[in-house]
């Protein structure tokens, strides 16, 4: 049995869906067990790095999608973006980031502006690969009271 | 989703009410907003940000540009009524020390599940 449950979620690259986005991300770190404050940083990061493909897909003609994969866990969530169309595999992806690169990272500050900091500032752990499109991979872990009380936080 | 941006002018202050969520999507709307407002040397504009229920780098890069506006024109800007998220913002991204900027606590309970 898998350790986690995965969650997929694809939309057009344009901006009137980013807050889709950030609005399953809630309902989804809900499940979790995150606290209102970490679902807020959680919606803030993700929304950043898809405001980021979005933007990215502006400057081509074609229309882009923007792939959102979510690993539930038990005390953390792990959440991927990226910019190709093609579903991709969860696990694959994964193993494939590296340790962070200091060049990349002050790339992605130019274009970005302050979206990457925020990022890295709201979660615990981010990556960014730049192979074949950018995929952004972060994690986010639940506070330990809060697994604790996992039973009761889900009132929905 | 949206957002709604309000002036009203008292004079030297022009006070700004702007309510919604600030991220790619309602950001031209307020950019546009803000570049339509006319500063004046010496005049104070102040924006509400109570009813700001989401903010991301969008909109704080959307302050920062209105921000040297401002300076520029020798005018003065402050922002105010930020709940502790919206604090917390400014904080990571070091425009806290920039700004002019003045919390409301009162709001902070009333906004902080949005």
């Amino acid at each position: 049995m898998k350790a986690f449950d995965y969650i997929e979620i694809r939309v057009p690259a344009k901006p009137q869906y980013v807050s889709v986005i950030r609005l399953t991300i809630s309902g989804l770190a809900l499940r979790v067990g995150f606290t209102y404050d970490e679902i807020e940083d959680l919606k803030i990061a993700t929304g950043e790095a898809v405001t980021n493909v979005v933007h990215h897909a502006y400057h081509d003609t074609e229309e882009g999608e923007v792939v959102i994969g979510c690993a539930l866990f038990d005390n953390k969530i792990e959440i991927m973006v990226a910019d190709y169309g093609n579903s991709f595999n969860f696990e694959e992806v994964k193993s494939k980031i590296g340790p962070y690169n200091e060049n990349e990272k002050i790339s992605m500050l130019r274009e970005g502006g302050l979206g990457l900091y925020l990022m890295e500032a709201l979660m615990d752990e981010v990556k960014v690969n730049n192979e074949g499109g950018v995929t952004v991979f972060m994690t986010k872990y639940v506070a330990r009271e809060q697994v604790e009380d996992y039973d009761e936080r889900i009132v929905t | 989703m949206n957002i709604n941006v309000k002036f009203q002018k008292d004079g030297e202050v022009v006070h700004g009410y702007i309510d919604g969520e600030i991220d790619t999507y309602t950001a031209p709307i307020l950019r546009e907003e803000l570049d339509a407002l006319e500063i004046e040397k010496d005049l104070l504009v102040q924006l509400d940000l109570s009813k700001v229920s989401y903010l991301d780098s969008t909109g704080l890069g959307i302050f920062v540009a209105f921000y040297k506006k401002v300076v520029k024109e020798n005018a003065h800007f402050k922002l105010v009524g930020l709940t502790a998220r919206l604090v917390r913002l400014f904080e990571i991204t070091g425009l806290s020390e920039l700004m002019d900027i003045e919390t409301n606590t009162k709001v902070e309970y009333n906004n902080e599940s949005i």
